[in-house]
């Protein structure tokens, strides 16, 4: 599933849901019920219910969590294929060290996977 | 004022009856007809016969069963129950066949998990641990 890269950034642009993703890495598939008891706990983060869901559905939208339903429970994972693309697009390059700043155009190759409108091209 | 009894409401009183004594422990105090299916129907917990009673109350009030289906849904438990020793309830009631939705985790002071009743209920045990 393509995402935008936007929703990405800035599901994360949030502690509150980096700490929900922390929490999900540390123990994959809880219930909402779960999630909200390890963010206050072991966190000190004693955001409401309603408060939690919608941080799980900006998550959810951004393709950084899924949830599964088996039976009468609904459960939450943690999805990184999102990620990926910001990793290979700085990452997994190599970076070209002779370059002084503005000596060498990228030409666009970062955006090009972009599901935005491509404001270069205006 | 002193609390005698609290209740959880459940799907099917003779199911809960089996659950609530053969796999979770409790023993039954009182069984009494109420009138067509229902009874008034309590357990206590063999380490305190003359403590609080656990009522298992018929569910079938039309508001039950949504109320019930939600807050299954997000995992939270209707009740919590105090444990020695939250790993070893977990494993022993695994092994009869328990569903939990959340093994034991720490939880601050507190070491919890999260076990389905089989009558439309999840429920908390809990160790404090400091």
């Amino acid at each position: 599933m393509v995402r935008g890269v936007d929703d990405v950034f800035k599901a994360l642009a949030d502690h509150t849901r980096r700490t929900i993703l922390d929490e999900l890495a540390n123990r994959n598939g809880q219930t909402q019920f779960e999630i909200c008891a390890r963010l206050m706990t072991n966190h000190g983060l004693g955001s409401s219910r309603q408060a939690i869901s919608q941080h799980l559905e900006v998550l959810e939208n951004a393709g950084l969590v899924e949830t599964r339903r088996e039976g009468r429970y609904k459960f939450h994972y943690i999805n990184t294929a999102p990620l990926e693309p910001i990793v290979q697009r700085w990452l997994s390059r190599p970076v070209k060290d002779d370059a002084a700043p503005g000596a060498v155009s990228i030409q666009g190759e970062g955006d090009r996977n972009e599901n935005q409108p491509d404001e270069r091209a205006r | 004022m002193r609390i005698n009894l609290t209740s959880v409401l459940v799907d099917d009183q003779e199911k809960a009856l089996h659950f609530y004594t053969e796999v979770l422990g409790f023993v039954k105090k009182f069984d009494v007809p109420m009138g067509g299916e229902d009874r008034w129907l309590t357990v206590v917990s063999p380490e305190d016969p003359d403590g609080t009673e656990l009522l298992l109350e018929p569910s079938g009030h039309p508001a039950a069963a949504p109320f019930k289906e939600a807050l299954v849904a997000d995992g939270i438990p209707f009740t919590s129950f105090a444990v020695d020793d939250v790993p070893a309830e977990y494993e022993r009631l695994s092994g009869l066949g328990v569903r939990f939705t959340q093994p034991p985790a720490e939880m601050g002071p507190v070491t919890t998990a999260v076990l389905d009743d089989t009558c439309g209920n999840l429920i908390q045990i809990t160790q404090y641990t400091g």
